[in-house]
């Protein structure tokens, strides 16, 4: 399976401005001081492996919106935030003419950085394509076509030219969905929200985000230790700081990298993917709250490595 | 857990020893919280013989400070070793949880 992330920003999207694209290229100009730098390939070199990510590129803006590439002929999405819009434009890329395509979106809520990317999803606008929305939520019709009436959007919901249809799950249960098996489960967030584990050929990745867990004490008897036993990659909701998530910020349904780490230990998950990340942070915050969080990994290490990764727009990662 | 128990006046200094986590976290925030009793404590933990903190015991650091604030009473922790120092950085506890570098700066600053 291949995992392609499209939007990975929590809550709102944060797109750069000039200021913070000069900013990177006066740090990455300074850096390159004293540098011979003569020809595409050296500039190349230089980017690709001196230059910080924070300078070099960004976490990016959208919000969530992540691809689960399971090598079959339809297609299998997590949330519709402002990143589907961009997944959209790839796939009519790749397939000319764009019909007769097959989606199947699970959704993890229908808070609004969650869907506001549907209405521009160009595919839903084609005939002959068919969308399937999976979702634990009863109002998922209903939050659909309320964000696509006016005043709100030009384009009603029931005028898309894709047949789009609704498929409501139950947690706990196995679906078996393109070829892919599904597992929901339920979340502490506003109004609920549901993750996803998705299993093929033994391999299996979870999709957990606006998930706060509220525990005094972690151990094996968890319910999310088990849901992310042994997955290859967990997407985790790690907006907060473990201070914030406790204290100004409980009950606001989001959880922290030190809770992520600590889970996915106890998982003996292999990969763990920072995710959701807070609209406030620069660049810089975000891959500062990644090193941190590589260096508590190491310090809380108990036999199992668990490999940090800090989701951005545009990663893929191979399982 | 072993918890050794000094007094300074009207501060109390208790001194974990060892880990602070899921084993002992529970156990650890009983004494905590049971010393802060009916208010107006002055509590000051002494973290010097503290290896390592996970995230069950700074929850009983976060329960602390709230607690000790509601019923009008002091707390904060001291002397924390490199580890658990780096650990309070990356949690940013060190921005709920009041901190002194040892013992005697607590002392200091509240006599």
């Amino acid at each position: 399976m291949l995992v392609r992330f499209w939007g990975t920003r929590g809550s709102l999207p944060a797109p750069i401005n000039h200021k913070t694209v000069r900013a990177k290229l006066r740090e990455a100009l300074l850096l390159a001081r004293g540098r011979s730098l003569d020809t595409p390939e050296t500039v190349d070199a230089f980017i690709d492996r001196e230059l910080p990510f924070s300078v070099a590129g960004t976490f990016g803006g959208n919000s969530s919106c992540v691809q689960i590439d399971a090598g079959t002929n339809e297609f299998v999405v997590c949330d519709l935030g402002s990143g589907v819009r961009d997944f959209g434009h790839y796939v009519l890329a790749k397939h000319k003419p764009p019909q007769g395509l097959r989606f199947n979106f699970f959704m993890s809520h229908f808070h609004w950085d969650h869907i506001m990317g549907f209405p521009f999803f160009a595919p839903a606008y084609v005939p002959g394509n068919v969308i399937r929305i999976h979702g634990c939520h009863s109002i998922m019709h209903e939050a659909m076509v309320r964000q696509q009436s006016a005043p709100c959007f030009p384009v009603d919901f029931e005028r898309l030219g894709a047949t789009i249809e609704f498929v409501p799950l139950e947690p706990g249960r196995v679906y078996e969905v393109a070829g892919v098996s599904v597992r929901p489960m339920k979340q502490f967030h506003s109004g609920d929200s549901y993750g996803y584990r998705f299993t093929k050929d033994g391999k299996s990745i979870v999709y957990s985000t606006d998930s706060e867990h509220k525990f005094e004490t972690v151990n094996d008897s968890y319910p999310f230790v088990e849901f992310f036993r042994n997955a290859d990659l967990v997407i985790f909701d790690a907006m907060y700081s473990l201070a914030e998530a406790i204290s100004v910020k409980e009950d606001w349904g989001h959880s922290s990298n030190i809770v992520a780490v600590e889970l996915t230990q106890l998982a003996r998950a292999k990969r763990l993917a920072l995710f959701h990340h807070e609209p406030a942070f620069d660049d810089k915050m975000i891959e500062t709250v990644f090193a941190e969080t590589v260096r508590f990994e190491e310090i809380s290490r108990d036999g199992h490595r668990v490999e940090v990764i800090s989701a951005y727009d545009g990663l893929e990662i191979v399982i | 857990m072993q918890i050794e128990e000094t007094r300074r006046g009207a501060i109390l200094v208790l001194t974990p020893v060892g880990r602070i986590d899921n084993e002992t976290g529970p156990a650890f925030q009983t004494r905590l919280l049971a010393e802060m009793g009916g208010g107006g404590a002055t509590i000051l933990l002494d973290l010097s013989k503290v290896q390592y903190i996970s995230s069950a015991g700074l929850h009983v650091l976060i329960a602390a400070t709230k607690q000790s604030k509601a019923l009008n009473g002091r707390f904060a922790v001291a002397a924390l070793q490199p580890i658990v120092k780096e650990i309070f950085t990356i949690s940013r506890l060190s921005h709920v949880v009041p901190i002194f570098d040892d013992v005697t700066a607590a002392m200091a600053a509240w006599s």
